[in-house]
């Protein structure tokens, strides 16, 4: 079926996307020996390579394969002990954290200051790391986030040995542990702060992989690490990763047989890829959730009993199958709730989650109850920025299922730039906009606190609800993980009456492989377990 | 002469200057600001925001940029990416891939576009002027994008006959494929001028007095018919040259080469300004060299053309 991809040649908006994108692809070196080395895309990292500064996916999956943080998560999610060896509370705010042996690549062991120094560094202003807000939660974050900081260390982190460290929280969170996996909490050996620019050239890791060479929008290639002890062994030769800027190039290499895997596949190729017999395909569910959010006090749409009606209609006015069938060629799951399928604890049928189901004769009838309050007047209006992949196209469908569903005027209204929509959308000058969510770490309470809870860093639609705010208390001070669940499905029947956004569905993560790549396996955030990876 | 070359490179200095201002204040007008973007849906606290913005300069008012960027240029110091990169660090790789790129798009345009546009002008109506002349006007007509994925799936990966990106490995070899897509359009743009042009000189009087003279065919035609129909045809390829390095963005992005086209284009994604000017820049400076030279190409092609 290789004809059908070529469908696309006709197709210039296609490229236009494909350009956006970026993707990044690697050439098959073997290995004298029976292991062979894995070639993967990436994109250039957009920093230097430095865990507290890697906020994006292309520095992010390298930076992953070369650390150990306390934490790690298997394939599904599960976090399991890393280099911690215990990380216990009594109280879900005080937390002591005791660490195994481990060393870095260079032979420096890992200890407490491995730790504290790097989060204290992340956090201070002055270093202006993309990823300080991370050590919001931990007490005297405050102190160091400031301009002009007067002090350069949180309080809440001590030192009490080598092996052992406590980090004060300003209130309890149980899901703290739970975080401790992701990138911005690895550690840094004590080379680094002597100059942490040529450390993000040449960073000394303690994870699965050292990085051996970095040729700047070219290639990164990564060896395994042999002092490594941990969970993720590395079954391959090593990890190669191509650089690429157009995610159409990494699709045609893996097709000619020169890239072993490319992450995402290109949208281009998304309705021919499973069919075509020069790749692998692979469809998995993911954790990022695409949705969008009603401002607290969007006329006919504010947080009140009109508004409420008026966004359960619109809800329910969305065929959510329909679009993911015909856009986006089943390349989506539609959402049942406010996270998603792939977080341990989720649960698909929480009350009040039928808002979620296409139902357009509730719809009209909810539309019809809000207009007894007040009657509407003016459009439905989606706002989005249209340089993401695959942007437009949802929104304009979505606007056209609530235009048609509801009969009402509703329009899309386009920002040509990311930069453009989210000044817009910081100076809260938007009407419903498109909101899309990859957490951090595989915890519901990631899907809610940092855009539902009040004064949120990412609360853009200002939503605001004192019983929403005290059920995600009661979920951080919860003594187990069933507990913690449960207070999160009450939150989210909270958020069902509210409806301060609406859930659309999980991206599906579409990878290929070349032929005889075996053994690859996407992780809970839909990216490759690369460490797992082996080929014929 | 020389004064000529003195003045032309004189006047490069404004050109310069204006073009960078333009440049800068496009990307400075560019809605949205760039260092917030740069932490997506999750922002940053203002200290973090306000720290970066002092360092690229960006709370600066947008005369102030432009002298501060001007001031750094002198001393040959560009500015630094978003990655804290120096941008002069990131020209220098990838301009000689794009410079290389480039020169083989033109060596092929010029070469095969000469030549087919000297045979079809000679034997004007006959079969192969007419199949040059509707196989250029298919090549004009195709949008690059589709040529490049096309030559690419066929030779790149049916065929095997070339790899089908480049990456890091910029070869004549590997880059053979994407100069003949990059410069397929100039190649049909060359072939037609070249063909008018010697269809016209073929019946001109200089070319009736050589014929008169005695001399033989081959001669008329290289001595007196190509030289003077090559005129427009060096025009096109001297401004072309330029062109071909700014348009490289399109067959970069398919053949993934990690050149000059591919850099801008993630710089102007991400509101990059030092890098996007200083790019811009060289390829002004760029413009004013190959405009030159074609002018100096014209006395030598047309004695009529004289400089003071």
């Amino acid at each position: 079926m290789r004809f059908t991809r070529r469908a696309r040649l006709a197709g210039v908006a296609l490229v236009a996307a494909a350009l956006v994108l970026a993707g990044c692809g690697g050439g098959g070196d073997d290995d004298a020996g029976g292991n062979k080395v894995i070639t993967a895309d990436v994109t250039e990292p957009q920093n230097p390579l430095v865990p507290t500064n890697t906020n994006e996916t292309g520095g992010g999956k390298v930076i992953d394969l070369l650390f150990a943080g306390l934490m790690t998560y298997k394939t599904d999610g599960t976090p399991e002990n890393e280099v911690a060896e215990s990380i216990e509370s009594d109280d879900n705010q005080t937390w002591t954290i005791t660490l195994k042996d481990w060393e870095f690549s260079d032979g420096t062991p890992v200890t407490a200051n491995s730790f504290v120094d790097a989060w204290n560094y992340g956090a201070l202003s002055t270093n202006a790391q993309n990823n300080s807000y991370f050590f919001e939660s931990i007490e005297g974050y405050a102190d160091v986030s400031k301009e002009n900081p007067k002090v350069k260390e949180m309080s809440g982190l001590k030192v009490v040995d080598d092996k052992t460290f406590t980090v004060k929280l300003i209130q309890p969170e149980s899901d703290f542990p739970t975080r401790l996996g992701y990138t911005a909490y690895f550690p840094l050996p004590e080379s680094a702060f002597e100059d942490m620019k040529a450390f993000g050239e040449k960073p000394i890791g303690n994870g699965p992989y050292t990085l051996e060479s970095w040729s700047h929008d070219q290639e990164l290639v990564l060896a395994p690490n042999k002092s490594y002890q941990g969970a993720r062994e590395p079954q391959n030769a090593g990890v190669t990763f191509k650089v690429y800027t157009d995610l159409e190039a990494a699709y045609t290499d893996v097709q000619a047989g020169n890239l072993d895997v490319i992450e995402i596949v290109p949208d281009g190729a998304l309705s021919s890829f499973e069919t075509d017999d020069s790749v692998q395909a692979f469809t998995e569910p993911s954790s990022a959730l695409a949705a969008f959010a009603f401002p607290n006090d969007l006329e006919h749409f504010a947080l009140d009993d009109e508004g409420r009606l008026r966004r359960k209609a619109i809800s329910m006015a969305i065929d959510r199958e329909e679009i993911t069938d015909k856009i986006f060629s089943g390349g989506r799951t539609p959402a049942k709730d406010f996270s998603a399928p792939t977080m341990p604890g989720w649960d698909d049928s929480i009350a009040g989650s039928e808002v979620l189901e296409f139902n357009p004769n509730e719809a009209k009838r909810l539309w019809a109850q809000a207009n007894d309050i007040k009657q509407f007047e003016g459009d439905f209006v989606l706002e989005t920025n249209t340089d993401g992949p695959g942007n437009k196209a949802y929104v304009e469908a979505v606007v056209n299922q609530v235009k048609n569903n509801l009969g009402i005027d509703a329009k899309p209204k386009f920002y040509a730039t990311f930069q453009e929509f989210l000044d817009a959308r910081d100076a809260r000058k938007v009407g419903a906009f498109r909101a899309g969510w990859q957490p951090d770490y595989p915890s519901i309470g990631n899907y809610l606190g940092p855009i539902y809870g009040t004064d949120a860093g990412s609360n853009d639609g200002d939503y605001s609800n004192p019983e929403f705010d005290q059920k995600l208390k009661e979920a951080n001070a919860a003594d187990s993980d069933d507990e913690r669940f449960a207070k999160y499905a009450e939150a989210q029947e909270i958020l069902f009456e509210d409806m301060p956004g609406v859930p659309l569905w999980q991206t599906d993560v579409t990878g290929a492989a070349a032929k005889g790549v075996e053994n690859l396996e996407y992780s809970w955030k839909g990216v490759p377990e690369f460490h797992n990876i082996t080929k014929e | 002469m020389f004064w000529y070359i003195a003045r032309r490179l004189l006047q490069a200095i404004p050109v310069v200057l204006g073009s960078t201002l333009l440049i800068y204040a496009m990307v400075f007008l560019q809605p949205g600001d760039p260092i917030r973007a740069l932490f997506g849906e999750r922002g940053a606290p203002d200290a973090v925001v306000e720290q970066l913005r002092n360092q690229y300069n960006l709370d600066q008012p947008f005369l102030i940029q432009w002298l501060l960027f001007l001031k750094g240029a002198i001393v040959g110091d560009l500015g630094q990416s978003f990655s804290g990169r120096p941008v002069a660090d990131m020209i220098g790789e990838a301009f000689p891939v794009t410079v290389q790129l480039a020169m083989m798009a033109l060596v092929f345009e010029a070469v095969l576009g000469v030549i087919a546009g000297t045979v079809a002008g000679l034997r004007k109506g006959k079969l192969f002027d007419s199949s040059m002349l509707v196989t250029s006007l298919v090549v004009i007509a195709v949008p690059i994008f589709v040529f490049g994925f096309l030559l690419q799936l066929v030779f790149g990966v049916k065929l095997d006959w070339f790899p089908a990106t480049v990456g890091g490995n910029a070869s004549f070899y590997n880059l053979l494929l994407p100069a003949i897509v990059l410069g397929s359009v100039s190649f049909a743009y060359v072939l037609r001028l070249t063909r008018t042009s010697v269809a016209r000189n073929m019946s001109a009087d200089h070319v009736r007095t050589a014929r008169a003279k005695g001399l033989t065919e081959g001669l008329v035609v290289r001595r007196h018919v190509l030289r003077n129909s090559l005129i427009p045809t060096v025009t096109f390829l001297g401004a072309d040259l330029g062109a071909l390095m700014a348009g490289a963005i399109v067959t970069e992005g398919i053949f993934n080469i990690p050149g000059i086209g591919n850099l801008v284009f993630r710089a102007i994604v991400l509101g990059e300004s030092p890098t996007v000017v200083s790019v811009v820049t060289v390829m002004v400076l760029v413009y004013v060299v190959t405009s030159l030279i074609v002018d100096i190409l014209y006395a030598w092609l047309d004695p009529r053309i004289r400089y003071a």
